[in-house]
């Protein structure tokens, strides 16, 4: 039994600029299921912001579906379609998208606030999530108190906060150094190996290695995708 | 080159004390995650050439009767040596996937992006296996050897994926520069200059097919190129 969290059918976009069509993304199919994260490759211009914008449901294809947890995002009211994208999908942005007059703990508990629960065990909630990237002690600092990698895990504690299911990381690493970049990566995976999906956009190979599946944008195709895992006997033997 | 390395290699594993052959052969597999295929005849030779050469020397047989060797002092500073002298890797750059690239460049009708692209998914296919082997070594193991190894390919791949992103940037900026050029120089010297710029398009991708269709020069020079 596979468990399909996000699914993209033939999913097209086309923008408008200026006399002509601008194809950014072009039929694209894919799958994410509960527990696999999947990178996203490719030069820039070739679609992979859109593509994440559209799994978010902050854009509309223009041709194909995009379903999350079964449910075609177009099918959905604005209303349920904002619930969704509040409960149910967690975001991460390369700049952190933090609120610089909230602490931590305030940040991460915003989106449980909003869903509607009191306020008291929203905190109780967040400083649970900042304990699990390891932040527990940090709760009551401002984000300009913080280093970089420490206010990137706080955006992903409150991208992960709640029964999110899907997590769309857009270069999540972007401004890190290799050590905490891995650090950030090693948040976002132990997630998904707990039971979320997540689509990760990165240009960083060594980053996208941490996923179990990397696909490859070109002129906003799908154009390629890695295959299945080898064995460590097929892996090392292959490099004796 | 790899035969020196072996050699180093194996001379290293005495320095922490005698070894018998065999002994070797099971050491080394360990220290390189059994990343290096050591057969035992290349081990033996390796072993005697060590002894010949002074660098260890025999002390004895132990109680199952295997001769056991020792790191002379000879051994001992020609290994310090060694470790002291960094690696100028003459072998560079023979790789098979460098020649397949500069051959792909240069050969008409071959498509270079697919050919990049190909080695992309490989090479990131790879990319996250050995980073599945490299978590795995971080969490559950203290084999900081293993561990060093699975970064050292990791950084590999990381290189070769970034140069194939190079060597795709490079092609296209190519293809472009020869297009505008071909666009300049084409009424001032229309036949000259027309094949050779044509012929560099055309080694690049299917891209250039278009080019050499407007080899052949319009008689009033003023044949319009898209």
């Amino acid at each position: 039994m596979t468990d399909v969290v996000l699914r993209f059918t033939g999913v097209s976009r086309t923008y408008r600029s200026g006399d002509s069509d601008v194809r950014a993304l072009d039929g694209v199919s894919f799958d994410v299921e509960a527990g696999e994260l999947v990178a996203v490759m490719g030069p820039s211009g070739s679609g992979k912001s859109t593509l994440l914008a559209l799994a978010g449901g902050l854009d509309t294809p223009t041709r194909g579906a995009v379903e999350v947890e079964g449910t075609a995002l177009t099918d959905l009211a604005a209303v349920a379609l904002a619930r969704l994208r509040r409960d149910r999908i967690g975001y991460v942005f390369q700049d952190y998208n933090l609120v610089n007059d909230l602490t931590a703990a305030e940040n991460v508990a915003l989106p449980r606030e909003l869903a509607g629960v009191r306020p008291r065990a929203a905190r109780r909630e967040a400083i649970a999530a900042l304990a699990r990237v390891g932040l527990g002690e940090l709760a009551h600092r401002f984000p300009d108190q913080l280093s970089g990698g420490q206010q990137q895990r706080i955006a992903i504690a409150r991208a992960l906060i709640g029964q999110r299911r899907l997590v769309l990381a857009d270069e999540p690493t972007g401004a890190l150094d290799s050590e905490t970049g891995e650090a950030v990566l090693e948040v976002l995976r132990a997630h998904v190996d707990a039971g979320a999906a997540g689509v990760l956009v990165t240009h960083e190979p060594r980053y996208a290695g941490w996923a179990d599946r990397t696909i490859f944008l070109r002129d906003g195709r799908l154009i390629d995708s890695t295959g299945p895992r080898a064995t460590p006997d097929q892996l090392l033997g292959g490099r004796a | 080159m790899q035969r020196n390395a072996v050699r180093w290699g194996l001379l290293a594993l005495f320095a922490d004390g005698p070894k018998y052959g065999y002994q070797l052969r099971t050491e080394f597999d360990a220290r390189t995650g059994g990343t290096w295929a050591l057969n035992v005849g290349q081990l033996y030779t390796t072993l005697e050439r060590l002894d010949r050469d002074g660098l260890v020397a025999e002390v004895g047989t132990n109680d199952e009767g295997r001769t056991v060797y020792a790191m002379t002092d000879a051994g001992r500073s020609a290994l310090a040596e060694w470790f002291a002298t960094p690696v100028t890797d003459t072998d560079r750059p023979r790789s098979e996937l460098a020649i397949k690239l500069a051959m792909a460049a240069a050969t008409p009708d071959v498509d270079v992006a697919a050919v990049v692209q190909a080695q992309r998914t490989e090479s990131m296919r790879q990319m996250r296996d050995f980073t599945d082997l490299r978590r795995n070594a971080d969490r559950d193991g203290d084999d900081i050897a293993w561990l060093l190894l699975l970064d050292h390919l990791v950084f590999g791949l990381e290189s070769e994926i970034r140069w194939l992103d190079h060597v795709e940037a490079t092609m296209l900026r190519r293809q472009r520069r020869t297009r505008t050029a071909g666009r300049a120089a084409r009424p001032a010297t229309p036949d000259a200059t027309g094949p050779a710029t044509g012929s560099v398009g055309g080694a690049v991708t299917g891209g250039g097919a278009a080019s050499a269709e407007h080899r052949t020069p319009a008689t009033d020079g003023t044949e319009p190129v898209r």
